[in-house]
């Protein structure tokens, strides 16, 4: 169990026993976990992620924010951000896994192979610095800061999170692409392929119009699972390029133990994480009608 | 070489870090004529501001949990953001004395009853003009019976507040406290607008403009603000950069103007880069580890002395603060303090010393030592190069870490925890500092050090210090409180840290305060670019 309570975290070395045990009573910490749990998921259920602990330590004046109106620009940057990171990391290791597989053993294929490897074993906030090193700070071409704000205009916003959506590109290119360049080889060695070689087929053909529509579905469950992690996992980025996004929100309520926006955000995540797995299992099935029907 | 040298003893100059007879003697000593010297040296000083320009600066705190209203003001963004926009009845200037600010003067013949002078036509940012209305309802907000504002506390002694017309405020304590006018310099205590505390509306030389919690502040001077001299810049912008790096990245490429906390790791690098200042500011903040009294076998006055004669205060600065800061004198009362009692020996590790005490102490074992780094960063390091230096006095300490989350709650000020590591920013005035941790009735004695002898008399002595009104009377009670701590108490204070930042060398700024890190926190009216 995680120590501590909000009261105890917002107030520090102020904390006094009588003010925690205010704090806990106004917020309803005094209540069993069990019925506050399920007062939070009929909520939930309802649409109601409830309102945030923060806020409402000031003469009795409730400001505190709905979870909702917190977490919802935060999630809209988040989901820019990964978009940008998949629009250029998604057909980027598509096209390298297509041409690797085609000219796979080929010098092409071990440099492309060692340079996707290389970034994605390094930790990110490691990538993130050398690109800022490189990028911001000996040739000032992009900012280092990723501040946005709903008022920043579409351009301003592209060029302020280029830094951080090549970090993303580079930490997931390498899984994508190594993916899609095995699933096309595995299909390679099958006897269908061999047929279309000996009718005469090119290799290009082979690969784009006999094996690549048998390999979407692992492609596209590898790729979801990239998307996912785009959305749920990118605090490190965020803070290392103080961009206004959910993860840095829900690390900053877990540190002051704001539990209705930590549920919040959590529940946002699994859904996320459901949504684009079921995606990824639908092209599956649309991509390889055979999978509806078992053998 | 020379050039050099006089550049950077100007600089010194500006940053208060020498004075103008120092700079003097240095600037001779390099060979250079009086009168050249003397032009140097005003040119150093009479840096005349200049208005204009937009402000970044990059700041380590800030929280998606942060507000405008001051009651919960809690860390580095929101003091800076709040002395941005609001003012208070009194202010500590850069010279770390005490002046009015909305109140013109302030008097007591007694210390008891205290008037407030308020300023005349001085406007709310709303438009609305302040008056002794407006002081009382945010007082209100601080002192009223709902109330969980933070200055709740330090505001407890006021009996009443009531008003004598509109420009007159008049403020009966429980006791008399000459410092009183102190307290109400607190960032928390910031005057706002009758019916709206919170919405980030005040009399200060900017505007907030717009505010996003644990991002930034954008703000745009205030035309009509009151002060001379002060609020420079036309907007400015006050952004949340909690990682070191990204902080000094944004400064070195330009796209902050100034940053508070460098990274003591890598300031080396930044200093090698010709368009950054470092400034550096030891002020009043410390280090401490409080024994409790009340919990075997801290009540021992030798073992007490023997562990302040174990700790090789020296090599604390040098490894856990990396020279940035100074060693403590097991007072909780710094240099910058305007009476720092300086005729005590500075305490430093002495083997002999410490196993005297100990031996006659008649202690024998382990002596278990609780820290985490929610203290103060380093605190756990600290805490094993103390029980390494202790060893070679024979005194076995065993030092335990602890979890951060609940550090001030179950470690901190707790009977089950007979010492810890702890930290405190300090206060402007002596009494303030003995009220939060020393005198006997404060919630937050975290030494218990109440029943001895010593302590008894202490506790009078602050009462009567907060009486006197004679200033040399004052010292001297002053000075015996201190020394009753410095002997007897259960203080065991090694280090006051300083306030290293950093700015782009386009900003200009007169001498440094040392109350707060950034000037004070009030870098952003106070400063200007050159």
């Amino acid at each position: 169990m995680l120590p501590g309570d909000f009261g105890q975290a917002i107030l520090g070395q102020a904390a006094l026993p009588e003010t925690v045990a205010a704090f806990r009573q106004e917020l309803g910490l005094d209540k069993p976990a069990y019925i506050r749990y399920f007062d939070w998921a009929l909520g939930a259920i309802q649409g109601d992620l409830g309102t945030s602990f923060s806020g409402r330590n000031a003469s009795g004046a409730d400001r505190s924010a709905e979870v909702v109106d917190k977490i919802a620009p935060r999630l809209w940057n988040t989901l820019f951000l990964a978009s940008m990171a998949a629009l250029i990391a998604v057909p980027l290791s598509l096209i390298l896994g297509i041409l690797t597989a085609l000219y796979r053993n080929s010098f092409f294929d071990r440099s492309v192979n060692t340079a996707t490897l290389t970034t994605i074993s390094f930790p990110e906030f490691f990538v993130a610095y050398i690109l800022i090193l490189f990028f911001a700070s000996l040739n000032q071409i992009f900012p280092s800061l990723a501040n946005v704000d709903p008022d920043t205009n579409f351009g301003e916003r592209i060029y302020r999170t280029a830094l951080p959506a090549f970090t993303l590109t580079l930490v997931i290119v390498a899984h994508m692409m190594r993916m899609t360049r095995a699933a096309i080889i595995n299909l390679l060695a099958s006897p269908y392929i061999q047929m279309a070689k000996l009718s005469g087929a090119s290799q290009t053909e082979i690969i784009l119009k006999h094996a690549l529509p048998n390999a979407w579905a692992p492609i596209a469950t590898v790729i979801a699972f990239n998307l996912a992690y785009l959305v749920v996992g990118v605090v490190v980025v965020e803070v290392v390029f103080v961009y206004p996004g959910v993860g840095q929100l829900m690390v900053d309520a877990v540190r002051t133990r704001d539990i209705p926006v930590v549920q919040g955000c959590a529940l946002i995540f699994a859904v996320t994480y459901i949504l684009l797995n079921l995606i990824a299992d639908i092209i599956g099935i649309v991509t390889n009608p055979r999978l509806l029907h078992p053998k | 070489m020379k050039d050099k040298f006089i550049k950077a003893q100007q600089e010194k100059l500006t940053l208060g870090a020498i004075d103008r007879r120092q700079f003097m003697t240095s600037a001779i000593a390099a060979g250079i004529a009086i009168p050249t010297a003397l032009s140097l040296a005003s040119d150093a000083i009479a840096a005349t501001p200049k208005k204009g320009g937009k402000f970044r600066m990059g700041l380590g705190h800030g929280s998606t949990t942060d507000t405008l209203d001051s009651g919960t003001s809690e860390n580095h963004f929101t003091l800076v953001n709040g002395y941005t926009f609001g003012n208070h009845l009194t202010e500590i200037n850069n010279e770390g004395k005490l002046v009015g600010e909305l109140a013109e003067t302030f008097e007591s013949d007694d210390g008891k009853t205290w008037v407030f002078n308020l300023r005349k036509g001085v406007e709310f940012h709303n438009g609305k003009t302040m008056t002794s209305e407006d002081v009382l309802a945010s007082y209100e907000h601080h002192m009223g019976e709902k109330s969980t504002s933070a200055a709740k506390g330090s505001l407890s002694p006021v009996r009443s507040i009531k008003a004598d017309g509109k420009y007159k405020v008049i403020m009966e304590l429980d006791s008399p406290d000459t410092d009183f006018p102190y307290i109400v310099s607190d960032y928390h205590i910031s005057i706002r607008p009758a019916g709206d505390m919170t919405s980030g509306v005040g009399t200060g030389g900017y505007i907030v403009q717009s505010f996003e919690p644990g991002v930034k502040s954008v703000l745009k001077r205030n035309p009509n603000y009151w002060k001379e001299g002060a609020a420079h810049f036309d907007e400015v912008e006050l952004l949340s950069i909690v990682d070191p790096n990204a902080r000094q990245t944004a400064l070195i490429s330009g796209e902050i103007d100034a940053m508070d906390r460098v990274d003591l790791k890598t300031i080396n690098l930044m200093k090698r880069n010709p368009n950054i200042n470092i400034m550096q500011a030891t002020g009043t903040a410390h280090y401490t580890f409080p024994m409790r009294l009340n919990v075997d076998p801290f009540g021992d006055y030798d073992l007490r002395m023997a562990l302040k004669w174990a700790v090789d205060r020296q090599e604390l600065v040098d490894k856990i603060l990396l020279g940035y800061g100074a060693v403590g004198n097991d007072i909780p009362i710094g240099t910058a303090n305007y009476f720092h009692n300086s005729d005590l020996p500075q305490r430093e590790f002495d083997a002999d010393k410490a196993a005297f005490h100990y031996k006659k102490s008649g202690h024998s074992g382990k002596i278990q030592l609780s820290a985490a780094d929610a203290a103060f960063a380093g605190a756990v390091d600290a805490a094993q190069l103390m029980a390494n230096s202790a060893k070679k006095a024979g005194i076995d300490i065993e030092v335990i870490r602890e979890p951060n989350d609940g550090y001030w709650s179950n470690v901190w000020n707790n009977d089950a925890k007979g010492w810890c590591a702890c930290y405190w920013g300090g206060r402007p005035a002596e009494t303030m500092m003995f009220s939060a941790a020393y005198v006997a009735e404060s919630k937050w004695n975290d030494t218990m050090w109440k029943t001895t002898d010593s302590a008894v008399k202490f506790n009078q002595l602050v009462k009567d210090a907060r009486k006197e009104l004679d200033e040399s009377k004052k010292r001297d009670i002053l000075y015996e409180c201190q020394r009753l701590i410095y002997d007897d108490g259960g203080l065991l204070c090694p280090l006051f840290n300083s306030y290293v930042s950093a700015n782009s060398k386009k900003i200009a700024h007169g001498k440094i305060a040392a109350n707060w890190d950034s000037d004070g926190a009030k870098c952003v009216e106070r400063w200007w670019f050159a």
